[in-house]
């Protein structure tokens, strides 16, 4: 039966102020089904406060082929990290 | 715990057994639907409703634990959770008679959980007032999972219900085999009555109504019939079962029985 499905991520927040992120899929029949598969499959030790699903289908990716070309070119510009500045200990996820 | 600034008239031990038989009905009833769902476990038709129909089963005994534990202490007879689980016979069983019903195939199971949520989420939303605030602490911790419970049970009765012929014709025929137990949930008796004027429980024809408009609401959007009036010949909650309920027990109870005090 769940075959038939479509399959939707799934994307948790853990706690209010952090972003939400992927922690897997579920096929559901509907959005609403697949926000309560979510919330049964992922959040059953309090792991979120926020689902969100989106279709798979839906989902836009890059192609693995064009990995050199997407990715490569950022690999010698280690000027871009933000490492030349000391960080504050206060300063949390960052 | 503490008791009440009003404290009605002394209460007598046939009015302490009574308040103990309300809690005891209310645990019965999410025990033994607990325990039904729990039979879905790896049968369920996708592994995500696996896990939601064993999640709910989960509530249901979690509220089981906490009205058994006040029911045994409101009888005074030092029978703890489990022995009132698991030491009893049917006919000791105050569950309302909906809940013993057997599975059935998805649909059916569907079917009866949403007959039972809109129960209870009446039930439990009522008893937020009562004047007794540990039943009241029970309710407010039960009515949470209860509307999560309606939110799964109602959708799932739309989807089938406004799905295709097969699963419309098949929810509907569970609908109408299922109505017959329904009257027991708002037919108050001595119990009832006396909860009730003690302002420990609602009064049951109030929460018919509201129960009956949500039923209303839910069966129009899945388009399906409610079935004509039934007269109420059942009588689970004084412990006149239908057949099934033994044959569940011999299972649930097989453990502690074959075992006794088995812990693990």
């Amino acid at each position: 039966m769940s075959s038939d499905w479509p399959l939707f991520e799934v994307f948790i927040r853990s706690r209010s102020g952090l972003e939400h992120k992927h922690v897997g899929s579920v096929h559901a029949a509907d959005p609403r089904m697949a926000v309560e598969h979510a919330r049964d499959v992922y959040t059953r030790r309090q792991e979120g406060v926020s689902i969100w699903v989106v279709r798979s289908a839906d989902i836009v990716a890059s192609d693995p082929g064009e990995a050199d070309a997407l990715f490569e070119p950022a690999r010698d510009k280690v000027y871009r990290h933000p490492t030349f500045y000391a960080i504050p200990e206060e300063v949390k996820n960052l | 715990m503490s008791a009440p600034l009003t404290v009605p008239p002394p209460h007598d031990a046939t009015w302490q057994a009574a308040h103990s038989r309300y809690v005891l009905r209310l645990g019965d009833t999410s025990l033994v639907l607990g325990q039904r769902l729990g039979e879905w476990v790896s049968h369920a038709p996708a592994l995500e409703e696996d896990l939601g129909l064993a999640n709910l089963a989960l509530d249901l005994i979690g509220q089981a634990r906490l009205l058994l534990t006040y029911a045994g202490e409101l009888e005074g007879r030092g029978r703890d959770e489990d022995a009132l689980a698991y030491l009893r016979d049917a006919p000791e069983f105050t569950n309302l008679t909906l809940a013993e019903q057997p599975n059935g195939d998805f649909g059916h199971t569907i079917v009866r959980q949403w007959l039972i949520d809109c129960w209870q989420l009446d039930t439990y939303a009522a008893l937020l007032d009562s004047t007794d605030t540990r039943l009241a602490a029970i309710a407010a911790k039960a009515l949470k999972e209860t509307r999560y419970h309606h939110r799964f049970s109602s959708g799932w009765l739309i989807r089938l219900g406004d799905g295709t012929e097969e699963s419309h014709a098949r929810v509907q025929h569970s609908l109408d085999s299922l109505w017959r137990f329904t009257p027991e949930l708002f037919a108050p008796d001595d119990v009832d009555e006396r909860m009730r004027a003690a302002g420990i429980a609602p009064a049951l024809p109030e929460l018919a109504a509201r129960w009956s408009s949500r039923i209303d609401e839910d069966l129009a959007a899945a388009t399906l019939t409610r079935p004509p009036a039934q007269p109420h010949p059942w009588h689970g909650r004084r412990g006149v079962h239908t057949e099934h309920l033994g044959h569940m027990l011999s299972e649930m109870q097989h453990l502690q029985r074959t075992y006794p005090g088995a812990r693990w």
